[in-house]
């Protein structure tokens, strides 16, 4: 797995670290948004089918700490568990709550939120996924590879969904249309690579945020041609960039909920 | 070898295809395996219950099972044999191609009949898919192709 660990320059070995901790929180953290919809989603088939979709999503993720672990950076349950907020590279747009309220109480989780961010965000993992397959550090590359088969279903229902639900009733029309307002609001750092970017782009890993972006933007044409509109520009990341660190209150607490068994006792035998 | 598949006991691992290599140097013994989908939870189960099996073999020393992904599992790797066990537990085996819009047909395990519909892509475990066959009336599950091509 680990071929050719030993002649990594450090600047290419930091940058590929970089890009997988970007990777494994991004995942990390929408699947476990994902899981908090479990029992609630609109009917039970898809309560079934989006948490297939967060298993997979779930273990993508520790694939990808798999890689960081195999690269020194730590065991990678406690690089899941144990790191603290502003150590975390996901996006913004991975942690945010699924809507008002919390599961354990009387959620109002926002479904056309579910289905927009889900949409948006697996088809931008697509596009990287599609790049990883030519990496050139051989691991990422092989993992996109299955990675990517898995997607093909994931894309392929929320793109259902999607398409779906905009042709629908008029108020599913306007709460989707607003989904798409707040989703975009945090797509800024989606295809960041933060402070990191002159590094990765050097490297060879993986394509540039502009070529991604513009595979993203293709890839979206179709769908929005199907429920006439346009696809929206994507925004320049804001000031609050996940990839740097910066995070919301809403990570934190995501943090503290997920983390909280395994702190209790992190040499326990699962 | 007489492992199988946690969920689907009418299987082995070997006829689902997810046994690439056995290397045997002296008494040791290293068994290298490609997960079927890679968030499943029976992945640490397979692994061992694969290092108890052969360490019940004679004169074996170590046993190490490591998972790989490259080559990557597709559902093509599936025995003729493992198609059979699938059946046998109610489950259609995947099917040998997709149609050209990237869609896939299989047959009622029970009946053989076409005359089938798709209730849900994904199902009680990452690997199949829950149909419905409209001749013998009962609801079944499909292995889920997974292909490099998708």
């Amino acid at each position: 797995m680990s071929s050719g660990e030993n002649v990594l320059s450090p600047e290419y070995k930091k940058a590929l670290e970089n890009l997988l901790f970007q990777l494994a929180d991004d995942d990390f953290l929408i699947s476990f948004r994902g899981s908090e919809w479990l029992g609630l989603a609109p009917h039970i088939e898809e309560d079934v089918a989006s948490s297939s979709i967060s298993q997979d999503t779930m273990g993508h993720a520790a694939m990808f700490y798999t890689l960081l672990e195999d690269l020194g950076a730590g065991k990678a349950d406690d690089l899941a568990h144990l790191r603290e907020a502003q150590d975390r590279r996901n996006s913004v747009l991975a942690e945010r709550v699924n809507g008002e309220g919390y599961y354990m109480e009387t959620p109002k989780y926002d479904w056309a939120y579910a289905v927009v961010r889900n949409f948006f965000y697996t088809q931008a993992k697509k596009v990287k996924m599609d790049s990883l397959r030519q990496s050139n550090y051989k691991p990422l590359a092989e993992t996109a590879v299955k990675v990517n088969m898995e997607l093909y279903y994931h894309l392929l229902h929320w793109k259902t969904w999607f398409i779906q639900l905009l042709n629908s009733t008029e108020e599913a029309k306007r709460r989707m249309n607003e989904a798409i307002e707040l989703v975009m609001k945090d797509f800024g750092d989606v295809f960041s690579y933060g402070d990191e970017k002159t590094a990765i782009d050097q490297s060879g890993l993986i394509a540039s945020e502009d070529q991604l972006k513009e595979e993203w933007k293709s890839n979206m044409a179709l769908p929005f041609e199907c429920v006439a509109m346009k696809v929206p520009d994507l925004p320049e990341a804001s000031a609050k960039n996940g990839r740097n660190g910066d995070h919301t209150e809403e990570l934190a607490s995501a943090l503290t909920t997920l983390s909280e068994v395994y702190r209790l006792d992190p040499a326990a035998a699962w | 070898m007489g492992v199988k598949d946690p969920e689907i006991d009418t299987v082995s691992i070997i006829d689902l295809g997810m046994v690439e290599k056995v290397n045997v140097e002296g008494n040791n013994v290293n068994v290298v395996l490609l997960p079927t989908f890679l968030g499943c939870p029976a992945l640490e189960i397979i692994k061992k219950n694969t290092v108890n099996a052969v360490k019940r073999l004679p004169s074996v020393g170590e046993v190490e099972v490591e998972f790989v992904f490259h080559p990557p599992w597709t559902s093509e790797r599936i025995t003729e044999e493992g198609h059979k066990g699938l059946r046998a537990f109610g489950i259609a085996p995947p099917p040998q191609h997709f149609e050209e819009d990237g869609s896939w047909h299989v047959d009622c395990p029970y009946c053989d009949s076409t005359y089938v519909t798709m209730e849900n892509i994904f199902g009680p475990t990452a690997c199949r898919s829950i149909l419905y066959c409209k001749s013998c009336k009962n609801p079944f599950e499909a292995m889920k192709p997974v292909s490099t091509i998708m």
